[in-house]
């Protein structure tokens, strides 16, 4: 009886000596409180709905939502339903997404290979506009573009006439475009699959030169025609309207960009690039100095060195802390919502309002942004290994 | 057979030539056709727009909407009879600022060097020149005064004294205390409801309760994360990318509706103490990310060493693992910490008067309609230098811990 005491006891000192039995109840005293405290949030949350005589449910996504948009990218009437009006919200979005992910690129790229320019006065510009705009605020900066700066532009009675082809007033700028959705979705989709082609055609050309020492003119007469048949494409098929004054002020034909995408898009493409200069500059410097000598002691001009040895190099170092900025530029995008472009958020707080349901459009907000990001990984997931070493 | 190195191969470095104004130009700016291009279509533009933006700003522009709201700016609508217990405040934070720095500082030949000396003079020099609310910032003469004695006490004490660095660290705790209890009032000074804070006294304080509270819990997600156990690494884990994958307005919006209805029936916590949770919330979630960089780059062998030293896990985190991952991290830390400073604009949105939805109300004021240019450009130095002042920081810290030879 005794021995078997002192044995049990003996086992629950060990126990309790053990790291893995620490390990464990560490974990299961973890898992209990997240547990209990996520019970305790979710009690509360259905015992104040109920209060509130609401039961959870998406069920109200269907009903009319009975509220006007500003503008949008697919046919909406106030009588549509919920999820409708979120799905305009989430087109908006998405126009000023894919728009200023291909201004912030060239921009922070051109901004940070700027700071390594020969010309002293385009380096310290550089410099410049990134230790200004990174350290004042988005919201700021937005109000900054959409209030005074666009704010200032003229009434449509006395509009800014660029050759013929855009108009800017205070109601928004407005450019040239294909005729309908449509047209235009199919010029971009053109535009990107001939360039898609044409990196693959120009690799191909390239690896054949390298491999026979000649050639490669065949891939050269298909860049051409591939060239040719974009072009005719692009000018021919999309059926273009040109924006044309009106006597007495304002425009019709063309595409109009409103005074709050044009702002919004501003500021986004202002603010991100400043980060992405700061990630390209880094990228640059990470290459060894040794490879900018190398390059030039075999008599390659300095663009050419650039863009051939120096710049490939550094894409690996650039393309990681990308993926986080063109998701933050993502998110800031509801910001927009501030100047009343109706975006996700915007269009998902009207519906809030209206229904009084913050928990539900709050998933349905959640879920769109983690997806948008999830897409935005995925593809720079892929861009990423086609850019790393390559190691047997 | 013995031979000499030719004089000529020394291994002094080569004299550096200094260049004259019109040589430098030629190699800096005119260097190749493509340059000079560049050069003169730069300065036409910008020459342009800096001589419209000065003629705008001494003639069309009006700046009275400045000094006539300098009270709301600095500090909302908080009652100017009370306005002694802000200036005591900002007193007490220069006082302990000078002390940090002079403690920091106790090590260099000269606290004040020449540099330092300028700048304090233009600091100076600016408080009497800037006519916008002369008798009030005339005030502000004392109070640099103040930060420079108190930074000389301080490399006096700091040289004395060994452990007196923990000491000032303690009193920044108690002085955030002492702060809330200055804005806010309560035990024996006259209670300011919280609906009175405003302007930057807002920013600043949501900022750095923001900071002060998610630091911890983003060094605890960035530890859960690199755990080995796996049900806290998949919880911090979760967190941390869910977190991050939606836009802080959202979790502001969360905070400001969702938290009610997440805690008991009736029970509603005061609008500011809603924003600073929502913001810490989703700062801690990036700074996670930020610490777990730091904690990477410390080499595996580090932690092997300290557990075959027969340090515990808690020992090794706290005194091996973690000072070394803070110090990588910290160019990192401090920008996180900008960019909260920098969020807390978004309270705006959800309603507080922090100092751009002051800026917004000031403009709502029939008096001051239009007048965007002149506040916003207002608000922008005011964050700037906040910004500017962290980022200027970060890097001196950042040297003064660099123990690399």
């Amino acid at each position: 009886m005794a021995t078997e005491q002192s044995s049990e006891q003996f086992n629950l000192k060990a126990m309790l000596r053990d790291e893995r039995f620490w390990k464990i109840a560490f974990q299961v005293i973890t898992l209990a409180v997240v547990l209990i405290l996520l019970a305790f949030l979710v009690g509360n949350l259905n015992r104040n709905l109920a209060q509130q005589g609401r039961a959870f449910g998406f069920g109200f996504l269907v009903n009319p939502a009975g509220f006007s948009i500003g503008e949008s990218l697919i046919e909406y009437r106030p009588n549509d339903p919920y999820w409708r009006a979120l799905v305009v919200g989430l087109s908006n979005t998405l126009s000023l997404v894919a728009a200023g992910i291909v201004l912030t690129t060239l921009l922070g790229t051109a901004t940070g290979i700027a700071s390594f320019s020969k010309n002293w006065l385009v380096q310290k510009l550089s410099r410049l506009y990134v230790g200004l705009v990174q350290n004042i605020p988005l919201l700021l900066q937005l109000f900054f573009w959409y209030f005074p700066i666009y704010g200032a532009l003229p009434q449509p009675e006395n509009q800014i006439d660029v050759l013929g082809l855009a108009f800017l007033n205070n109601r928004g700028v407005y450019i040239p475009w294909a005729s309908s959705a449509v047209l235009a979705l199919l010029g971009m989709g053109a535009t990107l699959g001939a360039a898609i082609a044409a990196l693959y055609l120009w690799g191909q050309r390239t690896k054949v030169r390298i491999e026979t020492g000649s050639g490669g003119r065949p891939q050269t007469i298909a860049l051409a025609v591939l060239g040719l048949v974009w072009l005719a494409i692009v000018t021919l098929g999309l059926n273009w309207t040109i924006p044309q004054a009106v006597e007495g002020g304002g425009v019709t034909g063309g595409l109009r960009l409103t005074r709050e995408y044009v702002a919004s898009l501003t500021a986004l493409v202002f603010y991100t690039s400043a980060f992405v200069a700061e990630i390209v500059r880094a990228g640059i410097q990470s290459v060894s100095k040794g490879q900018w000598e190398a390059a030039r002691s075999l008599g390659l001009h300095a663009g050419i060195v650039m863009r051939l040895v120096v710049f490939p190099q550094a894409l690996r170092v650039i393309i990681p802390p990308m993926n986080s900025q063109y998701m933050n530029l993502t998110k800031n995008s509801s910001l927009a919502f501030a100047i009343a472009f109706p975006e996700m958020y915007s269009i998902a707080t009207t519906t809030y309002n209206q229904t009084g349901r913050p928990v539900e459009v709050f998933v349905v907000m959640m879920a769109t942004y983690l997806m948008l990001c999830l897409l935005i990984t995925l593809v720079m997931n892929q861009f990423n290994q086609v850019v790393q070493f390559k190691e047997r | 057979m013995t031979t000499v190195p030719p004089q000529s191969l020394s291994s002094a470095p080569p004299e550096i030539l200094a260049l004259g104004p019109l040589a430098w130009a030629k190699k800096n700016l005119f260097s190749d056709w493509f340059n000079s291009l560049l050069t003169v279509v730069i300065v036409g533009i910008f020459g342009w727009g800096l001589v419209r933006l000065i003629s705008w700003a001494f003639t069309t522009a009006q700046w009275q909407v400045v000094p006539n709201n300098f009270g709301l700016f600095m500090s909302g609508t908080f009652p100017p009879a009370l306005y002694t217990r802000l200036w005591l405040l900002l007193a007490l934070m220069c006082a302990l600022a000078g002390l940090s720095w002079g403690v920091l500082g106790r090590n260099l030949s000269t606290l004040f060097s020449r540099n330092v000396m300028i700048g304090l003079g233009v600091v100076c020099a600016l408080i009497v020149l800037f006519p916008a609310t002369r008798p009030n910032t005339l005030k502000l003469l004392p109070i640099v005064a103040l930060v420079a004695g108190m930074a000389a006490l301080g490399r006096q004490v700091g040289r004395k004294f060994v452990g007196v660095g923990k000491g000032v660290s303690l009193l920044w705790f108690l002085s955030y205390f002492v702060a809330l209890w200055l804005i806010g009032g309560g035990i024996g000074l006259t209670p300011v409801s919280t609906n009175d804070w405003g302007g930057l006294v807002l920013t600043l304080f949501t900022a750095v309760s923001g900071i002060v509270l998610c630091f911890p819990l983003g060094l605890l997600l960035a530890l859960g994360r690199r755990s080995a156990l796996p049900v806290v690494r998949w919880l911090s884990t979760a967190y941390i990318e869910l977190v991050r994958g939606v836009p802080l307005v959202a979790v502001l919006f969360m905070g400001q509706v969702m938290i009610p209805l997440f805690l008991p029936v009736g029970s509603r916590p005061d609008r500011i103490l809603r924003a600073i949770i929502a913001l810490a919330l989703f700062s801690a979630a990036y700074l996670a990310e930020n610490v777990r960089a730091g904690l990477q780059a410390v080499p595996r062998g580090q932690q092997e060493a300290a557990m075959s030293l027969g340090l515990n896990t808690p020992a090794t985190l706290g005194l091996i693992i973690l000072p070394q991952a803070l110090k990588i991290a910290i160019p990192a830390i401090v920008g996180q910490f900008i960019s909260l400073f920098q969020d807390t604009t978004l309270l705006a949105i959800v309603g507080l008067a922090e100092l751009l939805g002051i800026g917004k109300s000031v403009l709502a004021n029939p008096a001051y309609l239009g007048r965007y240019a002149e506040v916003y450009l207002f608000l922008a130095v005011i964050f700037w230098f906040f910004c500017y002042a962290m980022s200027l920081g970060s890097r001196k810290i950042e040297e003064i811990l660099n123990t690399d030879n």
